[in-house]
């Protein structure tokens, strides 16, 4: 059982919650996840990737968006409730080095994984240069927290609500084709933004990593479920990632394979609305109110 | 129609044992008694529900089936099993009808009696070498050993159980398990018994080990593993549960700063091969591991309370020929596939797979494509499976092992259309514990390498179960865990 310490609504769909997890968050490292579980009895497993930790206090933080049933029921918890079962810390972590000049390309919910990374890349003394992309400005999260990491930071938006009108891909080019290109590029968001992202640095021969969400079940390399073909070898992102060379990964294979449940997933969800289960919905305004007076970032 | 209805195999076992009316049996009485079959749901209804598929000897059937037994001196089938249970000595209390005394005697070597029972391989193991087997040519025809051993820990069972061990006093070591499979479980109850603290490290949010993600509910009821993990807890073991070594915490942190005297690792073989075929990461194709994990562990086979999604499958194709493949095509059968067929690239007789599962899925309607194996999963626009391309193969001349290995048939190439795909072609050894333990020493096939006490290369460290032994069985798992724990005892003895 994990405690849930605090909480708070970052956009309509994101959440950060501050879990007590003392195990983990004494071992993990930056780019590591979790899986949570909210029912070990019916529950699926759910992978999140490890925001942040606090090894003093034995909490860590999880940043995600609900898209389905799984993280509707997590988004529900309070605190002082606590999350039945929590695995980690997962997956390889990040490999850290001073590279020189670090572009960190975070998109949707993908700001939040990137934020360990993104910190962990300049504490190794890396300029590092943050892109933030969200569909519009109510979904750009964690801007306060990147800007106090990054030299630089530039943030798009989708519709121009916010920042600068465009996609992540375009900034990012203008930045390759500058005459002293990154030295290294991260990118993590949905996995077409990742691919569009290792398509845009390709050209120039940036190396590109990202880090993949497939579906995931055991996460102990046991399963397979998460494999992907990476440079024509079958990988499995839980143990021999979650990153991987971009320029090297099948996106298109992954991405159908992402879609396999999502018929089953979609009527899941619309049940969950239909039943009058969601109360998500009615706790928006209340839980963003709280949000804004605990100084959540926005 | 179903042959093995619990009323009818009873009542005729009832007629039996009256006719014999508590005369002494000779030994041609014995050989002449009918051998019990195992009273079954029937195979259409069982075929599309998760209950336990054999239900088990009535008590009549129970005593026939023990008369059955020679009382041979040199008792051969000892030697076949793996944890050498004294079976004439068990089976002897059987036909007195002293289930408790019964019971008392597997229980002197075997820990979990109702789960081998009902999972061992029989026919490979115990009952293979059974004299009365050979007196009437037929390992089918030796004493059913393993549906007695059952029956004997069901009676014990719905009596309320095995006694409790007797913990001795603390001793102040501790020990950590890592693993709560058949090995890791077996290890704790003997660790724990000397009064030392016992801790099992545990990934999952249940203990079992392939007894709750692997082999199905409908062959392994749930509950008898939660049994023995409850009566582990009220001995005083306790579980981490969602606790990964070697990334949660690293082995050698548990000996070095955590306090732990010693440590086995029972982590097991769960690291699922693939073909090596084109098309192998299409939707639609699962390794066995993922598929029974989804219907098992996460429950998706109740599909209005489980979270998890399983594949809707019309037609499915299992790949392999064991244990794994046939619970991999039961389950899919179950869980509304409409034709499920399992390629094996050699014959029936080859199988790995316990006699009695390929009976039962046979029976149930699963169909086998004997001297069969893809050669590539074909998919169509979407990335999904749409079939197999399927190779025939004819058997050629006996090999080294003295089998005849399958020899391709040139262009007997066909696609048969499927829409999902199981590969069942075994598991290899997972390799993080191993690499995230510096010094553990493991062979090529990263098996943990032991010595004849199961010691690895570490000290203070042991390993047994899949993880040594590769793919085995659960009986094997449990022989080895009582090995390691009688070393770790003396071990701890002697650290005084
Ligand atoms: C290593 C890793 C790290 C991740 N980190 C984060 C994070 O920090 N924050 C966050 O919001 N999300 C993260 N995700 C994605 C998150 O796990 C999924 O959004 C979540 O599992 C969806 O569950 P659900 O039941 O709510 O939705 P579902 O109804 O199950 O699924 C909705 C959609 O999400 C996708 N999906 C389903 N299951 C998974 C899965 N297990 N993994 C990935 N995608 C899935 C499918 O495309 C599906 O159509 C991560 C995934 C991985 C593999
Ligand atoms: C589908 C299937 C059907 C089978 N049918 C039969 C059968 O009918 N009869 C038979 O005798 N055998 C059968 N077997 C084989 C048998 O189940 C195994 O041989 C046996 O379970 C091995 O036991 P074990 O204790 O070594 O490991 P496992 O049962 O594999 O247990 C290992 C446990 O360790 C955990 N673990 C792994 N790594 C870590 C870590 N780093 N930290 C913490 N925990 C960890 C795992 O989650 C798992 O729970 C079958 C196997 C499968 C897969
Ligand atoms: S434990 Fe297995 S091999 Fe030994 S007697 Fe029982 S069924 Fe036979
Ligand atoms: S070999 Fe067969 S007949 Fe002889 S003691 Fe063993 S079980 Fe009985
Ligand atoms: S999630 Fe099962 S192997 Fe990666």
């Amino acid at each position: 059982m994990n405690k849930i310490v605090s909480k708070a609504r970052l956009s309509d769909e994101v959440f950060r919650i501050e879990v007590e997890a003392p195990n983990i968050a004494r071992e993990r490292k930056a780019g590591q996840f979790v899986i949570v579980q909210t029912d070990t009895e019916w529950g699926e497993r759910v992978p999140l990737t490890i925001a942040d930790a606090d090894p003093h206090r034995g909490t860590v933080t999880l940043i995600f968006q609900t898209v389905g049933v799984s993280t509707h029921r997590l988004a529900e918890l309070e605190p002082g409730q606590s999350i039945e079962a929590m695995l980690g810390p997962l997956g390889n972590p990040t490999h850290i080095e001073r590279f020189g000049h670090a572009v960190c390309v975070g998109g949707g919910i993908g700001v939040a994984p990137m934020h360990p990374i993104a910190q962990a890349l300049k504490q190794a003394g890396n300029k590092v240069t943050i892109i933030i992309g969200a569909r519009t400005k109510d979904l750009v999260i964690l801007e306060d927290e990147m800007r106090a990491i990054a030299d630089e930071l530039i943030v798009v938006t989708d519709d121009g609500s916010y920042g600068r009108k465009a996609l992540v891909t375009e900034p990012l080019k203008e930045l390759c084709g500058a005459e002293t290109p990154p030295d290294i590029v991260v990118a993590i968001g949905p996995p077409v933004m990742m691919k569009f992202c290792a398509e845009a640095t390709r050209p120039f021969g940036v190396r590109t990593l990202a880090s993949l969400n497939t579906i995931m079940i055991d996460g102990t390399g046991m399963c397979g479920g998460c494999r992907v073909s990476v440079g024509g070898q079958t990988k499995f992102v839980c143990v021999d990632g979650p990153e991987f060379d971009a320029h090297q990964v099948d996106w298109d294979g992954m991405l159908l394979r992402l879609r396999a449940y999502k018929s089953q997933e979609d009527a899941a969800h619309k049940a969950l609305h239909d039943g009058g289960q969601c109360r998500l919905d009615a706790m928006a305004d209340d839980a963003r109110k709280k949000a804004e007076a605990e100084g959540g970032s926005r | 129609m179903n042959m093995h209805s619990a009323g009818d195999l009873g009542a005729k076992a009832k007629e039996v044992l009256a006719g014999l009316d508590g005369r002494e049996l000779g030994n041609k009485d014995r050989m002449a008694l009918p051998v019990q079959d195992m009273p079954c749901q029937d195979p259409l209804d069982r075929a599309r529900n998760m209950e336990e598929v054999a239900l088990g000897y009535a008590e009549a059937q129970a005593r026939i089936e023990a008369a059955r037994c020679l009382q041979c001196k040199n008792a051969p089938c000892v030697s076949g099993c793996p944890v050498s249970i004294d079976i004439p000595g068990f089976i002897a209390q059987v036909a007195k009808g002293d289930y408790h005394a019964a019971a008392d005697v597997i229980r002197k070597t075997n820990l979990l009696p109702a789960i081998c029972g009902r999972v061992c391989p029989q026919e490979k193991q115990c009952q293979a070498p059974c004299t009365l087997g050979k007196a009437l040519k037929g390992v089918d025809k030796a004493v059913q050993i393993g549906r007695l051993e059952r029956f004997v820990a069901d009676r014990e069972r719905a009596a309320g159980g095995a006694p409790m061990p007797r913990v001795a006093a603390p001793t102040g070591k501790r020990v950590a398990v890592i693993g709560a499979g058949p090995a890791g479980l077996t290890v704790a109850a003997d660790v724990r018994r000397e009064g030392h603290e016992v801790v099992i490290f545990e990934a999952f949010q249940k203990p079992g080990g392939v007894m709750v993600y692997g082999i199905p509910e409908f062959r392994l009821p749930k509950a008898i593993v939660r049994e023995e993990a409850e009566k582990l807890e009220r001995m005083g073991v306790s579980f981490e549960l969602n606790y990964l070594v070697g990334r949660t915490r690293p082995l050698s942190a548990l000996l070095e700063e955590d306090g732990f005297d010693a440590a086995f690792v029972g982590v097991g073989a769960g690291l699922p091969k693939f073909m090596g075929i084109p098309g192998e990461n299409l939707v639609g194709v699962f390794s066995a591991n993922e598929y029974l994990t989804r219907a098992n562990l996460m429950r998706a086979w109740d599909r209005d309370r489980a979270a998890t999604p399983i594949y809707p499958s019309k037609r499915v194709a299992v790949l392999g020929g064991g244990n794994v493949a046939m619970d991999s095509a039961r389950m899919a059968l179950r869980l509304g596939a409409d034709e499920v067929h399992v390629l094996y690239r050699r014959t029936r007789d080859e199988m790995p797979a316990r006699a009695e599962e390929v009976a039962h899925a046979i029976e149930e309607g699963i169909v086998f494509d004997f001297l069969a194996s893809p050669t590539e999963v074909l998919g169509d626009e979407k990335g999904a499976v749409r079939g197999l391309r399927v190779m025939s193969y004819e058997l050629g001349e006996p090999d080294a092992s003295g089998r005849r290995s399958p020899v391709a048939i040139d262009g007997s190439e066909h696609d048969v259309p499927y829409d999902t795909v199981i590969v069942a072609v075994g598991n290899e050894s997972n390799p993080l514990l191993a690499k995230t333990t510096p010094g553990l020493a493991v062979d090529k096939k990263g098996h943990v390498l032991v010595d004849e006490s199961q010691k690895s290369s570490l000290d203070g460290v042991w390993a047994g179960g899949d993880i040594v032994l590769g793919a085995a069985t659960v009986i094997l798992a449990m022989g080895e865990g009582r090995r390691a724990a009688a070393a770790i005892n003396e071990y701890l003895r002697a650290k005084d």
